[in-house]
């Protein structure tokens, strides 16, 4: 596991030096306008138009990051050919590609603890208070973050076996339907034949359900989230995220480096 | 094909010829679809033989985020060195190469040579057994070609294996113990340079100086540079002809054996091979 450290502290290293986190900036001036803006519009209503602002904001900035940053990973290796003396360095092509998901994970890790920190700081500018129930927050923050490590995981799939503009779409592609795929399995269509509708039941199952990982609403109106769900959601974003990792080094390790 | 312990094994052949494919093969990086290779007795898919190769890409690009410490420090910790150790190597390896005063310095302000040598030194960072190049002189001046030679004969004398490409025959043959010529995706042969071009000589060649209105019938087959005039012949006119300078009262500068080259001897079999292939697409027609 030495050598998925070691890759892993340079994907984040890479990631500071090509200035990533400078989207932080662009979340800070967020989180001020939106404070000052609030404060005199809303009447009691300031601290869920912050909480909701800032956590779609945390989701959408790392969702940006955990695509494009995802799938460039490798693909700009290959295209740059920077790995070609990595990889014939005692490692496994499994440990490099796996070094690269943490490496990013940590990126986004940091990435979201600060704007987590900047959200807290917004409501508190609100507010002049933060209460236990804020705490929540943290949890929301949390589960977002599970979010976008699935999504680096699936990133770095597509990445494996296609172009970066087509990884790209895929994996915004399974993020979209990935939000619906609780809708799909609930969904009653009169004109869809019984195979049909199992058919969308059975993809469905496959797709990643982002869902699971939601609790914005909740969180914004202060409502505490069940620990059941975070464990279910965590063993989900485990389980799911090792599998996508498991194809993804499968096709990588035999890939031809041209 | 086999390289031997200690030899400097030189690729050659034309572009396209598979000299960097037969690398990439051997450093895992492309995949054979049948046969074997073996390095140091280990079979190229166990990983644990990369701790005894060093490797230089064709052209090599690195994170140009980094500088050169930082890049062979990255790359040194996959050899399990210490702290102590890697920071040892660094500063011995960029001493080595060249590149002390750049090493604080990021890739991305390096020049191609610089990468060149950046690439050399993270090849050789952790004193590999054997020592795969490909394309070592490629992007260098003459100066840069020069201290790779050094480095290349050093590696020699520490008793390491070196296989590397190019096609700067002169190199070569200054270099190589045993040289192996890729034609057209197949070896063609391999030998030390001098089996390989031969030991037959093609003729003598005498440079000589020799005043001017002199009748000398030697002078209509020679070509002059200067005051001097070289002339070419079959070895049984040589006495001959030296009579004649001598009589013309003619000062002799040389007399040398024309041999043939690596050059000749790879020009012969890639003009062989164009001529198959041209023959073999007429009679397809």
């Amino acid at each position: 596991m030495k050598n998925v450290w070691t890759v892993a502290t340079n994907t984040f290293r890479e990631a500071v030096r090509d200035r990533v986190l400078f989207n932080l900036v662009f979340f800070a001036l967020l989180m001020m306008g939106a404070a000052i803006l609030v404060g005199q519009i809303s009447i009691g209503i300031e601290e869920s138009v912050i909480v909701s602002l800032g956590l779609t904001a945390i989701s959408v900035i790392g969702l940006f990051i955990a695509v494009f940053i995802g799938v460039g990973l490798v693909s700009k290796e290959m295209d740059k050919r920077t790995l070609y003396a990595l990889l014939a360095k005692p490692v496994e092509r499994w440990e490099f590609l796996l070094g690269k998901f943490c490496g990013l994970v940590m990126t986004l890790t940091v990435n979201t603890a600060a704007m987590a920190v900047g959200l807290y700081l917004a409501l508190w500018t609100v507010k002049h208070t933060l209460e236990k129930s804020d705490g929540w927050i943290l949890v929301a923050v949390y589960l977002i973050l599970l979010k976008l490590a699935l999504i680096v995981a699936l990133a770095l799939l597509f990445s494996c076996f296609t172009t970066p503009f087509l990884a790209i779409l895929f994996t915004a592609g399974i993020y979209v339907a990935g939000v619906f795929a609780g809708d799909l399995r609930t969904v009653q269509a009169v004109d869809l034949s019984p195979a049909t509708m199992n058919l969308l039941k059975g993809v469905s199952y496959l797709l990643p359900n982002f869902e699971n990982f939601n609790v914005m609403g909740a969180v914004a109106h202060g409502r505490a989230v069940p620990g059941a769900l975070v464990r279910q959601a965590t063993l989900y974003a485990v389980v799911y995220g090792a599998v996508v990792l498991a194809a993804a080094s499968a096709i990588f390790s035999r890939r031809n480096l041209k | 094909m086999r390289v031997d312990t200690g030899e400097v094994f030189g690729f050659l052949g034309p572009n396209g010829a598979g000299k960097t494919t037969t690398i990439k093969l051997l450093v895992r990086l492309i995949f054979p679809d049948g046969g074997s290779a073996r390095i140091l007795g280990k079979s190229i898919d166990d990983v644990s033989m990369h701790q005894e190769i060093g490797y230089l890409p064709e052209q090599p690009y690195f994170y140009d985020y980094l500088t050169a410490a930082e890049l062979l420090d990255y790359f040194a910790r996959f050899h399990r060195l210490t702290a102590t150790d890697r920071q040892t190597r660094v500063e011995n390896i960029l001493k080595k190469v060249g590149l002390e005063t750049a090493k604080k310095i990021q890739l991305r302000k390096y020049s191609k040579g610089m990468l060149q040598r950046a690439g050399l030194a993270q090849a050789i960072l952790h004193d590999p057994q054997v020592v795969i190049l490909d394309e070592p002189m490629s992007g260098l001046d003459p100066l840069g070609r020069r201290e790779v030679r050094d480095i290349i004969l050093e590696l020699k004398k520490e008793g390491r294996t070196v296989l590397f490409s190019t096609h700067i025959l002169s190199d070569a043959e200054m270099l190589c113990d045993r040289v192996g010529v890729l034609v057209g995706g197949k070896l063609r042969g391999v030998g030390t340079p001098e089996e390989m071009v031969g030991i037959k000589t093609q003729g003598m060649e005498i440079l000589f100086e020799v005043a001017e209105g002199k009748n000398l019938p030697l002078l209509a087959k020679a070509t002059r540079t200067g005051e001097r005039y070289r002339v070419q012949m079959p070895e049984e006119e040589l006495y001959g002809a030296i009579e004649q300078l001598r009589a013309a009262g003619a000062r002799i500068l040389s007399v040398a054996q024309i041999k043939p080259t690596l050059e000749d001897f790879f020009m012969n079999l890639v003009e062989a091979d164009r001529a198959q292939a041209n023959a073999v697409e007429v009679s397809g027609k």
